[in-house]
């Protein structure tokens, strides 16, 4: 995790660093049972293959969530605050899958009450598949005495 | 494919609160750990209680933890069949005839910090349903439903809207 970013460190275009991680059944089970999803097609493999006809149990999106945000607040340091997140779905991580999350910083902006903002479209592939994409909008610091978390009621516009 | 026309019932619906309930547990440390372990987020926020106390005034969740904390428990004393969290959209299903659904776009926004302790409810709102359309999936509606997620002071600290697309399969109906 970076020390702290600070907002006027980020410009549109900006690469997010990379992060890869190889995914066993462990990530998977473990995921799912850290986000209370008790579903069979995150842990139990006959019902995901001979059921869902997935060709293996497969993460859930609160979990892909949860590593979304990791992935961007390594980036960005702990005063970084999240706002907003839109995921789209279009394919599904297995076992045996390397995951690889990128993001790509697509604006900055500061609004009406004086917190900063930045924008990122984050992209989840396992190997060479597309599977999740999600819009990230989240409050960076603007110098080192600025904390977006000391924000309350309409001090904070997500 | 001739869908059935939204029953009047369903449009009342829409815009309205539903399914309110409260989580089955307050807030606590154990799933925040558990969560962070999974995907090894060692963000100090939720490691280091000085950490925590300096930027958040003590320990907060995740945000992207919201949904975990109005899950329901697989089994509780008295209940025979397991709780289906997002109760609007299968009430939608079968409301609408549409025994196929998936969510295409999942919004989560954040408001105030979870903190540990915390008793978290929340409130469905089914907030718009489309005309009949077609997609590969097969021919259906979509509909947008949002959870709202409050504190036990009544401050919201989260919403999520899913847009879902309810449908029948072409071969169902061939």
């Amino acid at each position: 995790m970076t020390e702290q970013l600070l907002h006027g460190a980020v410009s549109a275009g900006d690469e997010v660093p990379p992060l890869e991680y190889e995914v066993s059944a462990t990530t998977v089970v473990l995921g799912a049972l850290a986000s209370r999803d008790w579903r069979p097609m995150h842990h139990d493999y006959d019902f995901a293959v001979n059921r869902n006809g997935t060709k293996d149990i497969f993460l859930n999106t609160p979990n892909q969530a949860a590593w979304f945000e990791r992935f961007v607040t390594d980036w960005t340091g702990p005063k970084a605050r999240l706002a907003r997140m839109t995921f789209r779905m279009s394919d599904s991580v297995y076992p045996k899958d390397t995951m690889r999350f990128t993001g790509t910083v697509t604006g900055t902006d500061v609004d009406a009450t004086g917190c900063g903002f930045v924008d990122i479209d984050v992209q989840l592939h396992a190997d060479d598949r597309l599977c999740t994409t999600c819009a990230v909008r989240i409050a960076v610091p603007l110098d080192e005495a600025d904390n977006p978390w000391a924000r309350r009621g309409e001090q904070w516009a997500p | 494919m001739q869908l059935m026309e939204v029953p009047e019932a369903v449009t009342a619906l829409i815009g309205q609160e539903q399914y309110e309930e409260e989580g089955g547990f307050p807030v606590e440390h154990g799933y925040i750990w558990t969560t962070c372990a999974s995907v090894e987020n060692g963000n100090p926020l939720f490691w280091d209680d000085d950490v925590a106390a300096e930027i958040t005034d003590g320990p907060i969740a995740p945000p992207t933890m919201l949904s975990v904390w109005f899950r329901p428990h697989h089994w509780s004393p008295g209940r025979t069949e397991p709780a289906v969290p997002l109760q609007a959209h299968f009430d939608l299903k079968e409301l609408l005839d549409l025994p196929e659904a998936i969510i295409s776009e999942n919004t989560i926004t954040f408001h105030d910090p979870v903190r540990i302790g915390d008793r978290i409810r929340s409130r469905q709102v089914l907030k718009s349903i489309s005309d009949p359309k077609t997609t590969k999936l097969g021919t259906g509606r979509f509909w947008v439903l949002e959870v709202e997620y409050l504190n036990q002071d009544d401050q919201l600290v989260g919403v999520e809207s899913y847009t879902a697309f309810g449908y029948r399969r072409p071969e169902d109906v061939a």
